[in-house]
């Protein structure tokens, strides 16, 4: 897929002319002034030119088949919208998922996107600039290409409309968004171990595969539609997260320590993230695809643990937090999913208690667990729930400082106990959901003292419209929080029984398939 | 006659997301473009300083003196989001493909003039260098750049400079081959006739304000350099040994035609906004003129002899033209 340069070269020599032979080195400017950032971190690179190009597309055949791609993707959700596709889904229940997805997860593609262009920007191998910079391209493709199939649902469905403004400010959505904006702060290398190597390669089809096969589970042919017309990107992408990681442990020995302590703290960040993929996989979906702890088993510990028994030649280790994970496997949803329940009123999606059907599902994926720790959960909010009182706590949960995931996660050998860890920095003492998160803090403390903490900033009251003062009497401070979010209360939250989205479904299917 | 054909209408609850529909209105739905582009940048709480550059958050309105009250203003008049911008290029291409193809499968390159030949690969073979640096400063706006109003096109500038130098690269392999490319390289690291662009290049590189960069880059190394190589030269060359270098860079020449649009667009929202802008623009506009004029006026010379400095100045008073148009007064 190489532009026709002449006959007599290889691809290699050919794409090598067509790229780093581009570039040279500066005299009249100082390399270090050019490129500023390639030191501070301490990864040592001798030869730039030992980067080998994952892969191998000029501009010319990456216009032409991104096009193709487009044209295709496209008239998918043309057809799709014209056909009133939203009505075919198993259940509105499902389009909770794409809440979910549109708040959480395309900001932050658009986040890949600007990182990549400032690490394309900053690296001084021309190999590797040109391969960043084109995976800043796709990344604004998925970002768009996300908003674009979802913007229907948006026309039709409560909880879509703030999306970009709920991004920087809901509770839960500090997860990922704290995730992305630690990757950017961090150094140039840091952000490609980070983002190249431990979420595109290691977490990708923990987080992909399963909200686009749910996606084609739950006949949403418009989401299913841009994550397949993504996968040839994100396969590019993933080959470049390894070829740097191999480039940068055969650069320097020096690098392997500061690489594997990136390898741990990355694969813990990105795990937490996942937490709310675990969920949506096991209680959001109506026809699940598999449950978390099957798509873990998969991906992680088969997929994942060949990957490191592969890089094992370097000497990198298996991430420390990854034993951990495994355990977590059994609860991770569960506990999820309690918490988002409790916390329905302060998400501009719905929740719901899982059926008995839904329950049999639970019990049968998680035989070990299921019955024994949380059936009884549900059972209670259930009856609560029937008797007219659905439980919504209305207190504020206290966040890990790292992942900012309410404390919710329990010991990895006790599951009845919340697991609680802390640091003092500057006398001021720091919590923690575990110990995967402590230790990030506690290598860089001068970073994370600056999270913005969702619950921490309502205390502070930050988190209310300019013209209320909490000082009056009468003040009612999560009314005002919802109202800061751009959450309208009993339209874009609480329980999906009790939802306009649930109801307008059922009209509009009722109108579309009779008369 | 119409067909009217039915489908089942359902009246839907809104018609945009609400950040746009604050800016344009409730009652219609926005375009592609509009939905992703608009506010698409994240603006608040960041949560960690970047340590690269803790004197700033990760998207900081400050990291240029140019001061917007809405970095939105400045959109883009094609309209680009990916898919339809990946499709404009796609056409291009397509058309440049048959341009190679047609010069490759006649046998042109070997039945051209020999001076001309030689004339074409000494000009327009280091010109590869210069898109890489341009490609290396469109990446510089992107990342650093405020509002994917504006990041967004930078990106796309960046992507197709480096498709410019791959295309000129091409044409350096078709007239000269392999040898051409490293006597092109040789003369940018070199001679000194290109001694001063490539300091100009390198000093873009260190420039930190990304809107001064623009200027730099966008408007006047790109206006004065297209103008020069796409119109000036060629026109020279095609008199002298026909149509084959126009046919082998007509992607550029389209694509000046292309960026232009946005750039004269961008300039124009940025100067009305305030004298403040305006005169910055002007200083910037001025200064980075000087510079590159004094770079390409031997650049010129190799090219058209002693016709050289009076295509420069045309070329420099075309874009003088273009700014006075868009507001900028210098």
């Amino acid at each position: 897929m190489d532009m026709k340069a002449s006959k007599k070269l290889g691809l290699k020599e050919r794409y090598t002319l067509m790229t780093r032979d581009l570039a040279w080195t500066p005299t009249y400017q100082a390399v270090k002034d050019v490129f500023p950032l390639t030191e501070y971190e301490g990864i040592k690179i001798h030869d730039w030119d030992k980067f080998e190009d994952p892969f191998r597309m000029t501009m010319d055949s990456y216009w032409k088949y991104q096009a193709e791609k487009e044209r295709k993707l496209y008239a998918i959700i043309d057809a799709f919208t014209q056909n009133n596709g939203h009505l075919g889904v198993t259940d509105a229940r499902y389009i909770n998922a794409l809440k979910l997805f549109l708040t959480g997860i395309t900001p932050v593609e658009y986040m890949a996107h600007r990182g990549f262009a400032h690490i394309g920007r900053q690296y001084p191998g021309a190999g590797p600039r040109v391969a960043c910079l084109m995976q800043s391209l796709d990344e604004i493709r998925h970002a768009q290409t996300q908003i674009h199939s979802l913007s229907n649902y948006n026309k039709y469905y409560n909880g879509f409309q703030n999306w970009r403004h709920q991004h920087d400010r809901v509770w839960y959505l500090s997860v990922p968004k704290s995730f992305f904006d630690d990757a950017v702060s961090g150094g140039p290398f840091e952000y490609i171990i980070a983002i190249g190597f431990a979420f595109e390669y290691v977490l990708t089809n923990l987080l992909f595969v399963p909200f686009i096969s749910g996606a084609a589970y739950n006949g949403d042919m418009g989401a299913m539609a841009f994550g397949f017309s993504a996968q040839s990107d994100e396969s590019r992408h993933m080959t470049l997260g390894l070829e740097v990681i191999k480039f940068i442990l055969e650069q320097d020995p020096a690098n392997l320590p500061i690489v594997q302590a990136w390898i741990d703290k990355w694969f813990w960040r990105g795990y937490r993230v996942l937490t709310l993929v675990a969920m949506m996989m096991d209680y959001m979906l109506p026809k699940r695809v598999m449950s978390w702890k099957e798509a873990w088993e998969i991906y992680a510990e088969q997929n994942g643990g060949a990957l490191f028994a592969d890089l094992a030649r370097y000497g990198i280790k298996v991430p420390k937090g990854w034993e951990q994970a495994c355990k977590e496997k059994d609860h991770l949803s569960h506990l999820a999913w309690n918490t988002f329940y409790s916390y329905g009123m302060a998400a501009p999606f719905h929740t719901w208690a899982p059926s008995e059907k839904d329950m049999e599902w639970l019990s049968a994926k998680y035989p070990d667990t299921f019955d024994k720790y949380y059936r009884s959960l549900w059972t209670h909010y259930a009856r609560e729930q029937a008797e007219g009182r659905r439980y919504y706590s209305t207190t504020l949960p206290m966040l890990c400082q790292i992942c900012q995931i309410p404390m919710i996660f329990t010991e990895p050998d006790d599951p009845t106990k919340i697991a609680y860890r802390e640091s003092d920095y500057k006398n001021i003492k720091y919590h923690f959901c575990s110990d995967g998160c402590k230790s990030i803090f506690d290598l860089e403390p001068g970073k994370y003292v600056q999270s913005w903490l969702p619950v921490h900033q309502i205390h502070q009251g930050n988190c209310f419209p300019s013209d209320v003062d909490p000082g009056k009497p009468g003040f009612n401070p999560l009314a005002e929080v919802l109202r800061w979010y751009r959450i309208s209360d009993g339209i874009d939250n609480r329980d999906y029984a009790d939802s306009p989205d649930k109801q307008n479904f059922e009209t509009w299917r009722t109108q579309a398939t009779g008369n | 006659m119409q067909i009217d054909l039915r489908t089942v209408s359902i009246t839907p609850l809104r018609q945009t997301f609400d950040n746009i529909a604050a800016r344009m209105g409730t009652d219609k739905p926005a375009s592609r473009y509009i939905e992703g582009t608009i506010d698409v940048q994240p603006q608040a709480n960041f949560h960690y300083r970047p340590t690269w550059d803790p004197e700033h958050e990760l998207f900081d309105p400050s990291r240029t003196r140019i001061v917007m009250k809405d970095w939105y203003a400045l959109k883009d008049p094609r309209q680009f989001y990916y898919g339809a911008y990946a499709q404009a290029r796609a056409r291009m291409q397509e058309t440049a493909e048959a341009d190679f193809d047609f010069v490759e499968t006649r046998g042109l390159a070997e039945r051209m003039d020999g001076v001309a030949r030689r004339a074409a690969l000494d000009f327009y073979v280091p010109l590869r260098h210069v898109a890489w640096g341009a490609n290396m400063n469109g990446a510089f706006q992107s990342a650093y750049g405020h509002g994917t109003a504006i990041t967004q096109p930078c990106l796309f500038a960046a992507m197709d400079q480096l498709g410019i130098a791959q295309y000129l690269t091409r044409l350096g392999l078709l007239l000269g081959g392999q040898d051409g490319l490293q006597a092109g390289k040789q003369a940018w690291l070199e001679a000194p006739t290109w001694q001063p662009l490539r300091r100009l290049v390198e000093d873009t590189w260190v420039v930190k304000d990304w809107f001064e960069l623009y200027v730099a880059q966008n408007v006047v190394l790109d206006g004065v350099l297209f103008e020069l190589a796409y119109k000036e030269v060629d026109v020279a060359l095609c008199d002298k040994a026909g149509p084959i270098v126009s046919m082998l860079t007509r992607f550029q020449s389209e694509w000046f035609q292309d960026a232009n649009k946005w750039v004269d667009s961008v300039i124009k929202t940025t100067a009305a906004e305030g004298v403040a802008n305006k005169d910055l623009l002007g200083e910037w506009y001025v200064h980075w003129r000087g510079r590159v004029l004094e770079a390409l006026a031997p650049v010129a010379r190799l090219a058209l002899g002693d016709a050289g400095d009076a295509a420069l100045a045309r070329a420099a008073a075309t874009v003088n033209a273009r700014m006075k148009k868009v507001g900028l007064t210098a």
